[in-house]
């Protein structure tokens, strides 16, 4: 994978290339947006909960070693394992090293962005595995060698002419658009799959502390399937995915799926607490528990410290106006939108996205919308400055804001400088400008310029004969 | 007779000189004494947006010190730079002991121009006439910044012949952003598309809004669009609405 920096306006023009895309883009977060709206009114004080689970959060990310470990033991106890992997590359080998153990050949896995994060299917391939996904967007991804754009709606791009497309492509059956059909194709593919299984692979909404719980939120029915068909089960998990109770849980359960579909709770809530145990005969033999790094020690007790509260709603995504207008594919990152904006610099190294944070009008819709009203706007802001002091910036931009400086902090210069403006005004007119030269070209090419004038401040002083 | 003073800023002080004029004549004639402390510039907003915060303290200072020197409110006609001294200020002072209690200070007398006009001075009627079809912008940092949304709307209720026309829920960003417009202008522009299409769906003759920023990037593509709608600043449409 390239370590290039991302340019987030090459991304930007292939996508405005089709609005086909767009549309579908935009119809999806628009039904999000009104269902997350009507949801939050189905409970009693979403503010009030939304108050606690950004609290229950801070706190579980303050404290967060003691979390884990407790994690850990209360899994053990029950004869889960749990992994500790420093980055993707230990992820990667951790994983490959327990479907060795385990005699693994046939992988099914259910949708775990941290698994896109850590490029998984492409190490076990490595390793010769055979991985199928079983998310329907995620395996429509995978058969047509897509990515996802949405973090809890992978080909929210598509629709579903494109992916009778793809099925008749890939899977050799009659093209269809039916939806009903479509289901039942993928069904019938991925029901085989469950079925041959060596080992199921899936995500972690919630981890909880106490009870050594693994909490998965999913409209399907493969999250079940892949973990519990196959006789090893492995979680993948990012670090602060995590809260200390049961009860906790509930609190985040009750804003999560709200917040990012508009269900009160997803079709298939699994709480996972162990593998199966002495006397049971059904349920994977081990479960495993990856706990994953990657660059998450660097953000706490940082300034960007609240990114971590993050559940993974894609909230932020759906009322996004730039998200709405680009899609995630623009992005160039695993994450898209408000939160990866901040998660993929903070993770990935500001050098390479350093055009993700800038991509923003600081609007605030996003922490509008978060359940865990999470500061996007803030921490955009921060890495902003981050980027600066690291020097990456264009030239015109330093010198164009460096003599902005210079000319606003003397009373003389600005006056001086308004003054000269006054003067082009006179040979300029009264037109509103067409053109621009330079960096403002991107004015120009979009909208008209207004012309320039005489300064507020001067015609005062002029009248008040000082001039 | 009251005494305020007056934080022009700089995009209404070099490009739209007739609107902060429509501020002071709206104020004036409410009976307050206009006061525009001299030499002021710009809150630091751009350069504090774009990341340079060294830039943007050395001109937060400057603004400091000069509006620090006066007593009484302090009106400023711009959501973004209220936003600006109100909430970030402070991000770039913590824990500074000079200049920290100084924004505390200030802070608390500096006001939005509708937010002085309707909390402040309890006034919404100013008895304004203007009869038009207008579509109000509430431009993001005004409305999710400083919470100010229903002190415009109130004072466009109050001016006779003026139809507010409805348009799609929920209010969107029109794709300025500062910097923004020309570092993404592709975004920029698209985001202005897509607002410019629900303005005119609704066949409004104006977008009227509390911050020029805003109104400038709307009104050029308007413009560049070929559109015969425009904009206008709140105070215009109060200032204008007086004397007919």
């Amino acid at each position: 994978m390239s370590t290039a920096p991302v340019s987030i306006r090459q991304g930007v023009k292939k996508a405005l290339e089709n609005p086909d895309r767009l549309v579908n883009i935009q119809t999806a977060a628009e039904r999000f947006y009104t269902g997350r709206i009507a949801a939050l009114t189905t409970l009693p004080d979403s503010d009030a909960l939304r108050d606690l689970g950004r609290k229950i959060r801070a706190h579980t990310i303050a404290h967060l070693d003691q979390y884990l470990l407790q994690f850990e033991a209360s899994l053990s106890a029950l004869g889960g394992v749990v992994h500790w992997a420093g980055d993707a590359r230990e992820a990667g080998e951790i994983i490959t090293q327990i479907a060795r153990a385990a005699q693994v050949k046939r992988i099914a896995k259910s949708k775990s962005m941290v698994s896109e994060e850590i490029q998984l299917n492409a190490r076990l391939e490595a390793a010769g595995m055979e991985i199928v996904e079983t998310d329907l967007g995620e395996y429509i991804a995978q058969l047509s060698g897509d990515h996802p754009s949405h973090i809890i709606a992978p080909v929210v791009h598509l629709n579903r002419k494109d992916v009778g497309r793809v099925f008749a492509e890939k899977l050799k059956v009659p093209y269809t658009e039916n939806v009903l059909e479509l289901n039942a194709i993928a069904r019938r593919s991925l029901r085989e799959v469950f079925l041959s299984a060596d080992m199921g692979i899936s995500g972690c909404n919630l981890a909880v502390a106490e009870t050594g719980t693994i909490c998965l939120v999913t409209n399907e029915g493969n999250g079940r399937m892949v973990t519990s068909l196959p006789r090893v089960h492995v979680a993948l998990m990012g670090m602060e995915r995590i809260v200390p109770t049961i009860k906790d849980l509930g609190v985040l359960l009750q804003l999560l799926a709200r917040s990012a579909t508009g269900q009160k709770m997803s079709s298939y809530t699994s709480l996972i607490t162990g593998p199966r145990r002495q006397r049971e005969e059904k349920g994977p033999q081990e479960l495993h528990v990856v706990i994953l790094d990657n660059g998450r020690t660097g953000i706490l007790g940082s300034d960007l410290a609240e990114v971590l509260y993050c559940i993974r709603c894609a909230a932020c995504l759906n009322v996004c106006p730039v998200y709405r207008s680009i899609g995630g594919h623009a992005y160039g990152a695993v994450y898209t939108g408000p939160i990866g904006s901040v998660i993929s610099p903070a993770l990935g190294g500001i050098a390479r996205y350093a055009d993700l944070p800038q991509a923003s009008t600081l609007c605030g819709a996003c922490r509008e919308a978060c359940p865990v009203r999470i500061d996007l706007p803030t921490l955009l802001l921060r890495l902003r400055n981050k980027t600066i002091r690291q020097e990456i910036s264009p030239l015109w931009m330093k010198a164009g804001l460096k003599g902005f400086r210079w000319i606003t902090t003397d009373a003389g210069r600005y006056n001086f400088l308004t003054w000269l403006a006054g003067i082009f005004s006179k040979v300029l007119g009264k037109q509103w400008l067409t053109w621009l030269p330079g960096p403002l070209r991107g004015w120009t090419r979009y909208r008209s310029f207004p012309p320039f004038q005489k300064s507020f401040q001067q015609r005062r002083r002029r009248a008040k004969g000082e001039d | 007779m009251e005494k305020v003073n007056l934080f022009i800023t700089c995009l209404l002080d070099t490009l739209f000189p007739d609107t902060a004029q429509a501020v002071v004549d709206v104020l004036e004639h409410l009976g307050l004494t206009v006061h525009i402390p001299k030499g002021q510039t710009c809150c630091g907003q751009p350069a504090f947006n774009a990341g340079f915060w060294d830039e943007a303290r050395d001109m937060a200072r400057y603004t400091i010190d000069l509006f620090s020197k006066v007593e009484g409110p302090i009106i400023i006609p711009s959501g973004s730079c209220g936003v600006m001294i109100i909430r970030h200020y402070p991000e770039l002072f913590s824990n500074d002991p000079v200049y920290g209690p100084k924004i505390q200070a200030l802070a608390g007398r500096l006001f939005e121009f509708t937010q002085f006009l309707v909390d402040h001075l309890h006034v919404s009627s100013l008895g304004a006439a203007f009869p038009a079809r207008i579509v109000y912008h509430p431009s993001c940092h005004t409305l999710r910044g400083l919470q100010v949304d229903r002190q415009p709307r109130a004072l466009l209720a109050e001016v006779q012949g003026l139809e507010i026309l409805s348009q799609e829920n929920p209010p969107t960003c029109c794709g300025f952003g500062g910097i923004f417009a020309i570092k993404m202008p592709e975004i920029s522009g698209q985001m202005l598309a897509n607002r410019l299409t629900a303005f005119e769906a609704t066949g409004a003759d104006l977008v009227v809004g509390c911050d020029i920023s805003c109104l400038m990037h709307i009104e050029g593509g308007l413009r560049k669009k070929g559109s015969r709608m425009r904009t206008m600043h709140i105070a215009q449409i109060l200032a204008q609405g007086l004397k007919s």
